[in-house]
């Protein structure tokens, strides 16, 4: 397969930042094409500069490129000026590695972390001369298999996708690339269609084109069957067990290019059992598997070794939350003491233990701010939320960061969510300004920060808000100024807000069905391109998208569900009960908290004896050592 | 009253010696912007475990003075690079361990000790060979556009910056200048050799082809021109460059 590179290489001196399409970066490989069996291209459908550093693309490019015979390559969103060079020259969507076409490859997998990526999908696929149906692909073309948190409800991209992959991608990736093996070694008996029958097969594949989804007369989904024997009635989520047996990526790649995380990563575990029930990534990976402290503590110290990189970060959905915790910020400051070397804990629990971490893991750094995320802006909502912080809480957390040396902090709150009030926003003020004066206390100083970062709550599969009605964005944008309002002109206050209108385009993506394809297509069409970016994203594009495609989009986003209706993922298994759900809604709508599973017995959300499994924490006792430097 | 801050412990280890460091930038990997290749430079620097000189404060740098760096997409030969070290090594093996944590096409070319006293690297470079190979163009062609170039006084061209229009004189900075023929291409292709003072604002070598094309309109390459440093120096009045690594050595011009 000839690379790409000379043909691009002319197109380059005329765009933006080059260095994103020319590959090379440490850590990369490029395998002997005519050698592998098995070829996977993977996308993360977002500018290089976000996509490059994603750990889960980097992890199956990985884990794929070990196998024989296999070979992964990568490749990005193309900013608009290169991809109208592309279509004028008639180069194709290319890999990074290799700048080989991606058409060519058996296999696309693309990463969803968000359903505004869509799109993008939509316009390299065009690029890479691949059908954008599914169901014109013929054997020529590559499997296109959609994986990451949105693939929970891949239906709005069914059409569009031959398969999803739902839950953790280590082992399925392996199971799906000895199917295309053993087909592609047979001589690929029955084509196409016999090898989606044959991954319908591979736990945790849904192949969206065999099964019927039929609706009843007011527009609501009847049900969804299969309509092969082939394929399961629901589909289970993958979960990797044991942390410690997938210490990926290893060698992280590092760009040339400027990215938005420039650091080593390590993933200290994965799920989490706070049950906050606005958050869908807590809800579909439970449950909570931690790595091991000195699994982690080998994780950093090869990826260092491997990077240069002179930051390290602690990745989870609640990092202070690990078992050890406070042995691994202790023993990585005191391995890395002198070394120039900086640790970060990204966390939003608000609690007085996180601020002490967060010291420890900058002895001898900067500290220039801590985040908290406190969610809503009430108690009341806070409760409705399940993320249980008291108002005392929080200011005896910030005041003892600022006492800590901490010169600002950030709060980060949903504006929209479920029962919300005008008054339960305007709190969100009182707050600011008690932060601020019990920071002028604890300091004597007046030169002290607070900085409210607040955007649209979106309801999501998969949670216990699925059946919400999601607030229309006039609501949302209403209240955000009645709180700048109120948050006056305080300079020691600063003020960050995402309007309500791209909010309604994802609760459109995150909660359609299959009808919503017709959207995203219009949409493609007329242009819609990175709609995660502010200066691409059309709302106006968007919904005359809708009204051309018949979809009503407050029906799908506005529109509190039913107990009983069919939501259009409900054959889609992310292992937590709908009755329980249902029930944790309820509770909800009540006030009533639910406490972590870690602290107390199990409240049968489904997920460990679904999977004949506990949540898997330490602690261990183990403790990590300071190495030994030589020279 | 809480008290500011300070760093912990003893401040850091002072410089002990200086090296100078030359490096080429070469084939894909010359579409790196100057900051892109500081970024991978440093981090090289922590991969071949280089004793690096930090400045104090909560957040050290390592001492680096970089000079003169070539604009993105243009390849180079020729770019200087200074590092300040705790401890003493010999240049010989940094320069070998750099250059292997850095990727192909960034390549550590030499690395010597910079004298204790003497001019700063900057003050070494005043002066740049270029070569701008123009596919699709004869030599007769583009040496005609170069002798009517440089019979101007001035040549007044404008390029496009993130603050609006420039315009600068490209012919002032241009010390001497020919046109060879590409004996390796298939077609017809023209290379420009010239030598370029260091002048404020710069002038580069998009803004000589711009010069270049103000005289004679017809020059239309069929690819995007590749230009590349080919050396950097103290630039005397006979149009040579003296090499800021070496005592005196001139190189080409």
């Amino acid at each position: 397969m000839e690379s790409l590179f000379p043909a691009l290489e002319r197109l380059l001196p005329r765009v933006q930042k080059p260095i994103q399409y020319v590959g090379g970066e440490l850590n990369s490989q490029v395998k002997e094409w005519d050698a592998a069996e098995v070829r996977w291209a993977l996308m993360y459908p977002d500018a290089y500069e976000v996509g490059l550093p994603n750990q889960g693309v980097m992890i199956l490019y990985e884990v794929l490129n070990e196998v024989p015979g296999v070979l992964a390559e990568r490749t990005y969103s193309v900013w608009p000026d290169l991809a109208a060079l592309m279509r004028e020259s008639g180069v194709p969507q290319f890999t990074v590695d290799g700048h080989r076409p991606v058409a060519a490859f058996d296999l696309l997998g693309v990463s969803f972390s968000t359903e505004l990526g869509y799109t993008n999908m939509l316009e390299a696929l065009d690029l890479a001369g691949i059908p954008i149906s599914a169901s014109e692909r013929t054997a020529d073309h590559p499997i296109v298999v959609a994986g990451g948190h949105a693939a929970f409800n891949p239906e709005p991209i069914a059409d569009f996708v031959d398969a999803a992959v739902l839950g953790d991608g280590e082992q399925a990736v392996l199971e799906i690339t000895e199917v295309v093996r053993e087909f592609k070694r047979a001589g690929a008996p029955g084509g196409r269609a016999e090898l989606l029958l044959r991954l319908a097969g591979v736990e945790g594949v849904y192949v969206p084109s065999l099964y019927d989804v039929e609706y009843l007369a007011d527009g609501r989904i009847k049900r969804v069957v299969p309509t092969t024997s082939r394929a399961p009635y629901r589909v289970a989520k993958r979960t990797g067990m044991d942390l410690d047996e997938w210490p990926y990526p290893k060698a992280p790649l590092v760009p040339l290019a400027e990215t938005v995380h420039e650091r080593m990563s390590v993933e200290i575990f994965r799920g989490c059992t706070r049950g906050c029930r606005f958050c869908q990534a807590g809800m579909i990976t439970r449950p909570v598997r931690e790595r091991s402290i000195t699994g982690i503590g080998e994780m950093v110290e090869r990826g260092l070794a491997a990077t240069g990189y002179e930051e390290v970060g602690l990745l989870s959905l609640s990092s202070a939350d690990h078992s050890e915790i406070g042995d691994i910020a202790r023993g990585l400051a005191d391995r890395y003491q002198g070394t120039q070397t900086s640790l970060s804990l990204p966390s939003t629990r608000v609690d007085a233990f996180n601020v002490t971490l967060a010291q420890e893991l900058s002895r001898n750094g900067r500290r220039s701010g801590l985040t908290f995320a406190p969610e809503g802006g009430s108690e009341r909502l806070r409760r409705v939320i399940n993320k249980t912080v008291s108002k005392d809480d929080l200011i005896r957390t910030v005041t003892t960061a600022y006492a800590g040396g901490w010169r600002q902090v950030k709060l980060y709150f949903m504006c929209g969510l479920p029962t919300e009030t005008d008054e339960d926003v305007l709190e969100i003020a009182d707050l600011a300004r008690a932060v601020i004066s019990a920071g002028r206390e604890a300091t004597g100083q007046k030169d002290i920060r607070c900085t409210v970062s607040i955007g649209g709550f979106v309801p999501k599969p998969h949670t216990p808000f699925q059946w919400a009605a999601q607030a229309d964005h006039a609501t949302t944008d209403r209240r955000l100024r009645l709180l700048k309002d109120a948050l006056g002109r305080d300079k020691a206050i600063g003020f960050r807000y995402h309007d309500g209108k791209p909010g309604i385009v994802e609760g459109l993506l995150s909660r359609g069905d299959r009808r919503v394809g017709a959207v995203i297509r219009q949409a493609w069409l007329d242009g819609a391109r990175f709609d995660g970016w502010s200066e691409h994203f059309s709302f106006d594009r968007w919904m005359s998208a809708a009204a051309a495609a018949g979809v009503d989009v407050d029906w799908y986003t506005t529109r509190e569900r039913g107990e009983n209706e069919v939501l259009p993922w409900d054959h889609l298994d992310s292992g937590l009960e709908k009755d329980w759900l249902w029930s944790d809604w309820q509770d909800a709508l009540r006030e009533q908290t639910v406490d972590d599973c870690r602290d107390v017995p199990c409240f049968d959300c489904g997920v460990c004896p679904g999977m004949n499994t506990e949540i898997q924490v330490g602690p261990t006792g183990r403790t990590l050592l300071p190495l030994t430097v030589s020279g | 009253m809480a008290k500011q801050r300070t760093p912990d412990g003893p401040p850091p280890p002072p410089v002990v010696q200086r090296l100078r460091l030359q490096y080429a930038k070469r084939g894909r990997l010359r579409f790196t912007s100057h900051r892109d290749f500081a970024r991978a430079f440093e981090r090289a620097l922590r991969r071949a475990g280089v004793p690096m000189a930090f400045s104090a404060g909560f957040s050290p740098h390592p001492k680096i003075s970089y000079v003169n760096a070539t604009p993105t997409g243009v390849a180079s030969e020729a770019e200087y690079v200074e590092i300040a070290l705790a401890r003493r090594c010999e240049p010989d093996d940094v320069r070998r361990a750099l250059d292997t944590s850095l990727p192909d096409g960034l390549d550590i070319l030499a690395c010597v000790e910079a004298p204790a006293d003497g001019p700063s690297l900057a003050d070494l470079v005043s002066g740049s060979s270029w070569e701008i190979r123009l596919a699709g163009v004869t030599a007769a062609a583009l040496g005609d556009a170069l002798e009517r170039f440089l019979r101007e006084p001035e040549v007044l061209v404008e390029r496009r910056t993130k603050d609006g229009v420039r315009r600068l004189d490209a012919r002032a900075a241009v010390h001497h200048a020919d046109v060879v023929a590409d004996p390796a291409a298939a077609g017809p292709c023209a290379i420009l050799r010239c030598v370029v003072r260091h002048v404020t604002p710069a002038v580069r070598p998009d803004d000589i082809l711009s010069g270049l094309r103000s005289v004679a309109p017809g020059l239309q390459p069929a690819a995007p021109p590749e230009a590349r440093r080919l050396a950097q120096g103290l630039l005397d009045e006979a149009g040579l460059l003296s090499d800021p690594l070496g005592a005196g050595r001139v190189l080409s011009s």
